[in-house]
């Protein structure tokens, strides 16, 4: 036994000074230069969505000219989308899934590092692609939204090659991560660690990883043509050669509807732990809950065109789309329906997690059926580019996914630092920014139905009062996450100590491994492989 | 009694950031080049002799990681299972592309010719006709890149060359089987003359596509501003050759490691990687053959 131990420490011995974190290939480490980065981005897109809304405070142009805001509506969607919701997911994929799974690292550590570096990379292109439109004779400003629709991302000046390079390296990273967790979830438990027994987080990132193996390939495939287009005379997009612009928002939404997933199921797979936990009951349904998951990873690959009502599918097209895209409800449903099965009855506390998981159901379900509504197709054709659409997808994701990830960071804190955050101020948090997220994307729904176009920089006075609630709010949400940040920086410098498991239900209904760590874990997880009860 | 034996996790290396940081070079290099800016092409090339200097360094310490023993058979099962992975979205890249051609030729010509689900597209371009491979355009030039477009003399046929690559690329599927077989009884020259000749074989593939490529441009005036049949035809079959060519050079460095004894009937992951992405090639050559040249 000495000599095991003395092996352990061994193994246990960190890498010091800044090699630790460059070349490292501990997934804790590289989990935690994950969130870092995910928060810095967090930062920046909100920090573009501050100025966004400034503009949009009052009717007329005040503060950025029209290509500017445009430029910036860009940018702040694919910082969230790739440089914030993506990177925290993997950044907890790599954090958690080792030590859920009884594993000592992931399957493929020099990878999973690569993976990550290659991040700052694409958010060094994507800042590149901004700033060179301010030197002479590059051309527009990428002016397009995430979407990239052509003719006009054919049009666009020079910062569309960034763009399209910076998408090119972001989809590498997340290939390359996927096929790690992927080949970790199956290669690495531990054994006895079978298939049903894995916490649904571990499962929800199985499925996220299948749907990043699938969806990214054709994004990259996308935005090559695009290159091609732009810089070597093809085609592919223009009708006057024989091709047609619609055929890339095909591409693009092949890719973006199963991306919404990737962004949310990760948050579903938290909700699927921090529920259980605070209800002290075992997960309603888990097993079902699994193959929802997995039917909405199919149906979710096969729906894409409910994004493209309005450009003139055929019939029988548009009917498929939008018969399939009501399905995903039924998965999407039952989901929620197991996490409020769980609470039934349960011995429930509202610690902060648990107050973001509520509100996540509450206000998801809000998304959901405002989807329902946008798939139908003569619905959408009025909604369709209006802000209706525009609060329907930040209810979806602000909820769905982005506070799926605050509830994950209060509930994991403990474990990541050794440190438990401070009660009351994790509240306050949650309560300034459940409140103030509504009262900025909800009258968004009126004004859309009303007929304010998204992407606009100006709109017409009729539409004043709801945007001027709008900018409020959004300010509000934006500095709320100032207490974020302090409650974060304080809870890694210190405070109360927390224990190996600080959640007193944590481990009913599944096997807990994390919580038989020590808080903070060893610097690798499982150097034997645990007993599986 | 630790598990860490057979799981093998591996010392800090500094080859994820320096790969990284190339990826990032190369790119760098490349958009300023095809935007004319001078220093580009330098860049570039600087981006390239760093990835090639990673694939020396990175894949050689994996090497002599491997002959040093380090690997149990959990680390094989995952490098197996991720190059898995790896060519199911390699899969996911081709078939974008060849739901594309399928798109043009089965959604977008007719449309554009007036018929399918919006007969009065016509007006765009009336008179238009959808034949495929489309050697007349509907129009000449695209307004929004100023590309002026040159309709091909004429299309690609199936016979001749195509038809020879497919022979050869089928067989050198044989021969890479071959030199397998070669590997597990343990026969060192069957292994190295079948990896040879598989090599062969891709060389002589590369190049009649390299000339099947200079015919076009040259005598066929079939470009990549062709249209839309030059169009998808430089994709798919560009895309393809990439992958062939890459998956020579692999074949070239699995031949020399062959004749230095690295692999062994139990330990032989970067031989069967290799084999694994060459067929891959060769499946989706038969799809380009079928889709491309012939219907
Ligand atoms: C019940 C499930 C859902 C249904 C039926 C649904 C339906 C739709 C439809 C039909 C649209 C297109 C509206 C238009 O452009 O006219 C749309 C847009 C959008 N949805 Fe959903 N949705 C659902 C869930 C989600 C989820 C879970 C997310 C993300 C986590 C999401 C994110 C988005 C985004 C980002 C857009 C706008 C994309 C853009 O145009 O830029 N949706 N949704
Ligand atoms: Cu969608």
């Amino acid at each position: 036994m000495s000599e095991a131990t003395a092996h352990d420490d061994h193994h246990d011995h960190k890498p010091t000074g800044i090699g630790r974190w460059l070349f490292s290939t501990n997934h804790k480490d590289i989990g935690t230069m994950y969130l870092i980065f995910a928060l810095v981005m967090l930062f920046l897109g909100g920090a573009s969505a501050m100025v966004l809304r400034m503009e949009l405070f009052m009717p007329g142009i005040q503060i950025v000219d029209p290509d500017t805001y445009n430029n910036l509506l860009t940018n702040h969607a694919l910082i969230m989308v790739f440089g914030m919701v993506m990177p925290a997911g993997a950044g907890m994929a790599n954090w958690m899934i080792p030590m859920m799974i009884g594993a000592p690292d992931m399957a493929l550590p020099r990878l999973n590092n690569l993976s990550f570096w290659l991040l700052p990379m694409a958010g060094t292109m994507l800042i590149l692609s901004m700033v060179i439109s301010y030197f002479p004779g590059t051309g527009t400003p990428v002016n397009t939204g995430w979407t990239l629709y052509p003719p006009l991302s054919v049009q666009s000046g020079m910062g569309m090659d960034f763009l399209i390079f910076t998408v090119h390296i972001l989809g590498i990273s997340s290939i390359l991560a996927a096929i790690n967790i992927v080949t970790t979830i199956v290669n690495m438990r531990a054994p006895g660690m079978t298939w049903f027994k894995m916490p649904l987080f571990v499962w929800s990132w199985l499925f996220t990883g299948l749907l990043l193996i699938m969806i990214m390939p054709v994004l990259a495939g996308g935005v090559t043509m695009l290159l091609f287009d732009r810089h070597f005379g093809t085609s592919f997009f223009d009708a006057a050669g024989g091709g047609d612009p619609v055929l890339f928002q095909h591409l693009f939404w092949f890719f973006g509807h199963p991306e919404v997933y990737v962004l949310l199921l990760p948050s579903i797979g938290v909700l699927g732990l921090i529920i259980p936990t605070f209800s002290r009951k075992p997960l309603f349904a888990y097993k079902p809950l699994v193959w929802f998951m997995a039917a909405l990873t199919a149906l979710g690959m096969v729906v894409w065109a409910h994004h493209q009502y309005t450009v003139g599918m055929s019939l029988d097209a548009t009917t498929y789309f939008m018969i399939g895209t009501i399905l995903i409800s039924i998965p999407v449903g039952m989901m929620l329906m197991s996490f409020i099965f769980t609470m039934w009855r349960g011995a429930m506390t509202f610690e902060t997690p648990m107050l973001f998981g509520i509100a996540i159901i509450l206000m998801f379900s809000f998304a959901g059926v405002t989807g329902v509504m946008l798939a139908v197709v003569p619905a959408d054709l009025q909604y369709h580019d209006s802000y209706f659409v525009v609060a329907h997808f930040h209810y979806a994701l602000i909820p769905g996914s982005v506070f799926g990830l605050y509830a994950a960071v209060f509930y994991w804190l403990p474990k990541w630092t050794g440190n438990m955050y401070n009660e009351t101020q994790g509240q306050i948090f949650f309560w300034w920014t459940t409140l103030s997220f509504n009262l900025t994307f909800f009258p968004q729904h009126f004004s859309g139905l009303a007929g304010m176009p998204r992407r606009i920089v100006d709109y017409s006075p009729q539409f004043a009062d709801f945007n001027y609630l709008s900018s409020v709010g959004g300010m509000l949400f934006g500095l709320s996450h100032l207490l974020f940040l302090y409650i974060i920086i304080k809870t890694i410098k210190g405070g109360e100590k927390a224990p190996a498991n600080p959640w007193e239900g944590s481990q009913i209904g599944t096997t807990g491994l994390e919580w038989t760590l020590p808080s903070p874990p060893p610097f690798h997880s499982f150097n034997t492989p645990p007993a599986i009860k | 009694m630790t598990n860490t034996e057979s799981y093998f996790i591996p010392e800090p290396s500094r080859w994820p950031i320096i790969s990284a940081s190339s990826v990032f070079v190369l790119l760098f290099g490349f958009i300023l080049m095809i935007n004319d800016v001078s220093v580009g092409s330098m860049i570039l090339t600087a981006g390239f002799l760093m990835i090639g200097y990673i694939f020396f360094g990175w894949f050689g310490a994996v090497i002599d990681e491997n002959l040093r023993g380090s690997y149990g058979p959990n680390v094989s099962t995952s490098f197996r299972q991720g190059m898995f992975w790896f060519i199911t979205s390699e899969v996911f890249f081709f078939l974008t592309f060849f739901a594309c051609l399928y798109y043009f030729r089965g959604i977008a010509i007719p449309s554009l010719s007036g018929e399918g689900h919006q007969p009065m597209s016509n007006i765009l371009w009336d008179g238009f006709q959808d034949v495929w491979p489309l050697v007349t355009l509907p129009g000449d030039t695209n307004v929004v890149s100023g590309t002026t477009y040159t309709p091909p003399k004429e299309a690609m046929g199936a016979g001749g060359i195509p038809l020879w690559n497919t022979i050869i690329l089928l067989s050198s599927g044989g021969t890479l089987t071959w030199a397998h077989w070669g590997l597990k009884k343990e026969s060192k020259n069957q292994l190295v003359l079948g990896l040879m000749m598989t090599v062969a074989l891709g060389l002589i593939f590369f190049g009649f596509q390299a000339y099947e490529y200079f015919h076009a441009y040259t005598a066929m005036d079939l470009k990549l501003t062709s249209g839309i049949y030059g169009s998808t035809f430089y994709m798919l079959t560009g895309f393809h050759g990439l992958h062939v060519t890459i998956g020579t050079i692999m074949l070239i460095v699995i031949t020399i490691r062959s004749m230095k004894d690295h692999f062994t009937e139990e330990n032989h992951f970067a031989f069967e990687a290799v084999a694994w992405y060459w067929h891959f090639v060769d499946v989706v050559w038969i799809g380009l053959y079928f889709f491309v040249y012939w219907l």
